[in-house]
Order: C-alpha cells, then structure tokens, then sequence
C-alpha cells in the first residue's frame, strides 16, 4: 500500500495577486523537490508543461488543493518537517487564511491505483465528521494499513 | 526495559566514555580499529568496551565494509560497526520530567495560533544566553552537537525531540529564533532540516 495526502489551505488573496507572488515563485522549487524526495511517488498536477500551475477544481477558487502519494509516513514526513519545505510552511500565515477545522488527511491507497481529489476531499470529510480512524488519519493519530 | 540509571554508570569509565563520545560524535558508523585508534587503546580492549556499551543500550551495532579492502580471504568481510543508540537517557534524582507538560502547552499554544508570541520568546531567551564570540560553545553546551559542514555549522542533536515531533511548526520556529538569538551578530541561523538531525544551520559572518 502506499500513502496518500492532501491538505487544503484557502488563499489570503487571489493566486494571481502580488500577495502570493512569492509563494507561487516557491512551487517550482518545492515541487522539484517533492519529486526527488526519497519515497515520492506521485502527486496532483494540473499541468505536465507549466510548473507554476495550481490544481483546478471545483470546490472554491480560493481553496488551494496539494495531494501527494508516498512510499511509507516517514519519507511524507521527512520532506513535509525535514527538508526545505518546512522552511516555506513557516511563512503559510503570509499566503493562507488560519482554518479552524482539519485541512489535512491521509489515507492508505492500493500501489496499482491513484487517488483523485474528489476522493481526498471526502477523506478529508470523514475524518472532520469521524475523527481519526484507518480511512482517514493524521500523523498524529496514525494508522497502519 | 528501562535502565537509564545503569546506562548511564556505565558511563562511569573514563575508556568508556571516552569511546562513546567518539562515536556520537561522528554520526556514522564506527569500526573497532578506528575507535582505538581515536582514543589510543588496543583494539581488543576497544572491542571489550564498545561491547559494554552496546549492552547498556547507549550504542547500536551493524556491519559494514569499511574500506576497500584487498581480495582475498577474509579481505572483503564486513567489519562490526558501532553507531549511538537513537533512544535518550535521562536520569533525574528526584525524578521531574517536563516533556509530557511541554507536549500538552506546545499543542496549546500551536492550537491558539500564539505561535509568533512563542517564537518571539524564544528569540528574547537566545539574545539572553548569546555571548559575543561564544555561540558555538553555547549550542554545545545545550547539547546540539555542532559539527561542521561546507563552511557551515550543522546541528547533529535536537535537544527539543520528541517535542518537536509532536509539534514541529511551533518548535522548529521556536528552535530557529532561539539560535539566532544566541548567535546574535556572529552568525547567521537559517532552517535546513534534514532527517535525524537539528533543523538549524548556521554561518559564521565576517568570515575572511
């Protein structure tokens, strides 16, 4: 089985706007390094050609989506805390709004099939109505498959 | 098991903890040769110690081909090798242990979205402990383990883990602000995690 993850953040201002400007610089050096990061294995894209492209989805134009499938919880967790990434979380205040509810999940997904966003999206419903359980957990409250 | 008390006497001989602090300190696997080499004992007794230590719970052992050995017979063995058990040792007389109420305030406060007053804290406890001139000596006195790299000064230990496991946007934010602080104008701090290890590195200013 291999790990899937997506968290939502909802933007401050419009992805186009000179707010975000330094965050959508970051993408392409961020995504570079999710794409080498040991255990990657697949995340959402909008565009094979345009690097800065942000998923498209219908569920809000000021919701960004990331969704990401990995090896094993540590090579997710490394790259998310123990890598350049955790420097850009640290600025998430600059480009996104505080969430008062859970913005990410994780879930267990057969090597041979992808997720898609609609799925993660229920996930992430699951586990606000449930809480944490082994179809839709957090790091905190893990679940082995 | 938990024996932090005998784990630490063991420590107690100075051979010993002379050979341990040598392997920690390298942050790879060591061989017996270059462990009596390093503190000036006969491999036998190196061995002997190195043993000692592993029954103890303070190292772990593996093996490794250490160099490019001749061929031949017994020429491409792997070497028993000796790295530092990840597990932490603390003995306190009487016990008190803040980690657990460090966990529930850090969730807190990360929960409150008071991370920036946290942050600002920690900084004005760094400017606090900084000495011109005395930053390295400070971060290996608070246990990080400086060790240096490319020029610059990377951080073997995490003196907050598991803390910053459990909340490591707050701590690690924390961690930074505190580094700089001590530094001060000496260095610079910057986040440049990496598994294992401390999530700060730093770089010495006015470096000619």
């Amino acid at each position: 089985m291999h790990l899937a993850q997506i968290n939502i953040a909802r933007l401050v201002a419009p992805i186009s706007s000179a707010e975000l400007a330094d965050f959508v610089a970051l993408l392409e050096p961020i995504n570079d390094l999710a794409d080498a990061a040991p255990g990657f294995v697949w995340r959402l894209k909008e565009s094979d050609t345009d690097p800065r492209a942000v998923y498209q989805h219908d569920f809000g134009d000021d919701l960004l989506i990331n969704m990401s499938v990995w090896r094993t919880r540590e090579d997710l967790w490394n790259f998310v805390y123990r890598s350049r990434h955790l420097a850009v979380l640290q600025r998430r205040r600059e480009w996104f709004t505080r969430m008062a509810e859970l913005y990410s999940v994780m879930w267990w997904v057969p090597e041979d099939r992808l997720p898609t966003a609609a799925e993660g999206v229920q996930r992430l419903e699951l586990l606000r109505r449930d809480g944490p359980g082994p179809q839709a957990f957090t790091f905190k409250d893990f679940h082995e498959p | 098991m938990n024996d932090d008390l005998g784990a630490v006497a063991t420590l107690h001989d100075p051979v010993r903890r002379t050979l341990y602090e040598y392997v920690a300190g390298q942050g790879r696997p060591v061989g017996r040769n270059e462990a009596a080499e390093h503190t000036g004992i006969s491999r036998t007794l190196a061995a002997f110690h190195l043993d000692k230590l592993v029954d103890a719970g303070l190292l772990d052992t593996g093996f490794a081909r250490l160099s490019a050995a001749p061929a031949g017979p017994g020429g491409g063995r792997p070497a028993k090798v000796y790295s530092r058990a990840r597990t932490p040792r603390k003995v306190t007389l009487p016990e008190r242990d803040h980690s657990d109420l460090a966990t529930l305030l850090a969730a807190v406060v990360h929960d409150l979205d008071a991370d920036d007053r946290a942050v600002a804290a920690a900084r004005a406890s760094g400017e606090r402990l900084h000495s011109p001139g005395g930053w390295l000596d400070t971060l290996r006195a608070r246990g990080y383990e400086p060790y240096e790299e490319d020029r610059r000064v990377r951080l073997r230990n995490c003196p907050f883990h598991p803390v910053a496991e459990d909340q490591p946007l707050l701590v690690c934010a924390m961690n930074l602000a505190l580094c700089q602080g001590i530094a001060g104008p000496d260095a610079t701090a910057e986040l440049d995690p990496r598994p294992g290890e401390c999530c700060v590195a730093l770089s010495k200013t006015n470096q000619d």
